[in-house]
């Protein structure tokens, strides 16, 4: 990375912030349409002091939580059996390239009239946007895996299941954190839009409210907060990522 | 008589050809005896199974027909104890300093703390990896990588080492002073070393005996006895012998390779 990209991009940042502060302020834009980003800071700070809406953003991080680490971990494991089970890859794989073609919050209808009106229809939306993402990316890095270290695993008498988890997935670990990159994007996408469309609770049912009533003050510090929360998340996740990819001498 | 350590008996290997269905005949049948801390060095034409046969007396794979003893115990396609391998390819693992990759050889070998210890150290102190105990991979050299991979390899004190070609992306200079430290090693351990090697030059100033290979299905066409004595080094490579070594090698390699260079055109 170039020395000056750091600044760059902050500079980035705060031109869009300032810019949009000018256009809100010389009424460009109409404060019906948005606020100006100062105030939506200013309101964000009202609304999480008043804790009014502690609840809708408790309940929308913990079901994404959720659904994330319901991707996470059942795609991580079916990646390790997809892997070994040469069958299953071959009938899956169309699967795998075609599946972000199906809109799945479709079938978010359907789950409701199966499991009700609660958090398990929405965590399924959101585990089912995730898992192939996770799925995908670790058999990128499973597939990767030189012959010679699986042959190592054997020479120093590894069961399989150590295999897996002392040679091949640490060597798949940054292509595995991709697919968990995406993995936290589609939880929140996924228990947000399930919110947005049907649901009496959560951050995307307080937004959708917030629109319906006018009530920018709220919709758009609850925007906000989303960007925030997902941001911070996948730079946490890239730090990760980039401490394992410096010791590996890859970046 | 000497003792046998290794022996084949009518070894062959053959693999199912990916996609088209055919089979690919890669050795034999072929009988090779070892001899208890011998060192043994294979030669042959590219192609011509040299690491298939490696991988069968390793039991990494297991030959289609034929039988492999290791120490009297028939090998079934399972890696017996007592058996180390270094390849070329760098396995040094680069999620792990190079302290934690050299234990790695370790992890089956019921021993205490402290003998583990003090193996690890042993080995780091012998491949002169003091400083870089803590260093990661890829912080390292090629060269010194596979000191790593050799270093994991010597912790485990096999009985049997095997060398696919271990300095073979190193260049000449680190390998013919790597060369010198594996003859070391080999006085040192006591244990057998089979080494397999495209570089006559190597072959010749390493081994006791040299097994050369035919061009694929890979059999043993010439066994020569070097008559080095144990105390050895880089030097041999003046006297009058080694010359005749690499020509009697290259004489019975020349048509072989020329047979296997064909193939591969063929097969383009």
């Amino acid at each position: 990375m170039k020395r000056y990209a750091t600044p760059l991009r902050f500079l980035v940042l705060i031109g869009l912030f300032v810019g949009l502060e000018i256009l809100c302020r010389t009424k460009v834009i109409d404060p019906f349409t948005m606020q100006p980003p100062t105030l939506i800071v200013r309101d964000l700070w009202n609304l999480l002091a008043a804790g009014k809406l502690n609840k809708a953003i408790a309940k929308t991080l913990s079901n994404a939580a959720i659904g994330f680490a319901l991707a996470v971990s059942v795609g991580i494991t079916a990646a390790l059996v997809i892997h070994r089970v040469r069958i299953l890859r071959e009938a899956l794989d169309p699967l795998f390239a075609t599946y972000y073609a199906i809109p799945v919050l479709a079938f978010y209808p359907l789950l409701i009239i199966i499991f009700g009106l609660g958090n398990i229809p929405k965590i399924m939306i959101a585990f089912m946007l995730g898992v192939i993402a996770v799925i995908v990316n670790t058999l990128n890095g499973l597939d990767r895996v030189p012959r010679v270290m699986l042959k190592t695993a054997r020479i120093v008498r590894m069961s399989p299941v150590e295999t897996a988890f002392r040679v091949t997935l640490p060597y798949a670990a940054p292509y595995v954190l991709t697919g968990v990159k995406f993995a936290v994007a589609y939880s929140l996408i996924g228990i947000i839009g399930s919110e947005f469309v049907m649901s009496t609770e959560g951050m995307g049912f307080e937004i959708s409210f917030a629109y319906t009533n006018f009530d920018n003050a709220t919709m758009y510090p609850l925007i906000l907060l989303i960007l925030i929360v997902s941001i911070s998340i996948n730079l946490l996740v890239g730090l990760w990522e980039k401490r394992l990819l410096a010791r590996r001498g890859l970046r | 008589m000497t003792n046998v350590h290794v022996s084949l008996k009518n070894v062959t290997k053959q693999f199912q050809r990916e996609g088209s269905g055919g089979v690919v005949h890669a050795l034999g049948p072929l009988d090779l005896e070892l001899r208890s801390g011998e060192f043994f060095a294979v030669v042959g034409p590219s192609g011509c199974g040299k690491s298939s046969l490696l991988e069968v007396i390793a039991g990494l794979s297991p030959p289609t027909q034929g039988e492999v003893l290791f120490e009297g115990k028939s090998i079934g396609g399972r890696v017996p104890d007592g058996i180390g391998v270094v390849f070329q390819e760098d396995a040094s693992f680069p999620w792990l300093t190079v302290a934690d990759n050299i234990v790695l050889g370790l992890r089956k070998i019921p021993i205490s703390n402290e003998e583990r210890q003090a193996r690890v150290d042993r080995a780091i102190a012998m491949m002169g990896l003091k400083e870089f105990t803590n260093a990661y991979p890829a912080q390292l050299s090629g060269g010194m990588r596979q000191r790593v991979c050799i270093a994991r390899t010597l912790v485990m004190a096999p009985r049997l080492i095997l060398l696919d070609e271990p300095f073979g992306a190193l260049d000449q200079q680190t390998r013919l002073l790597m060369g010198e430290e594996v003859l070391k090693l080999w006085r040192q351990t006591g244990a057998t070393i089979f080494l397999i090697t495209h570089a006559l030059d190597e072959a010749a100033m390493l081994a006791d005996r040299i097994g050369v290979m035919s061009a694929r299905p890979g059999r043993l066409m010439d066994v020569i006895e070097t008559g080095w004595p144990r105390e050895r080094d880089s030097r041999v490579v003046e006297s009058p012998a080694f010359g005749e070594i690499t020509a009697r090698l290259w004489k019975s390699l020349r048509a072989e390779s020329i047979k296997a260079i064909g193939k591969a055109d063929a097969a383009s």
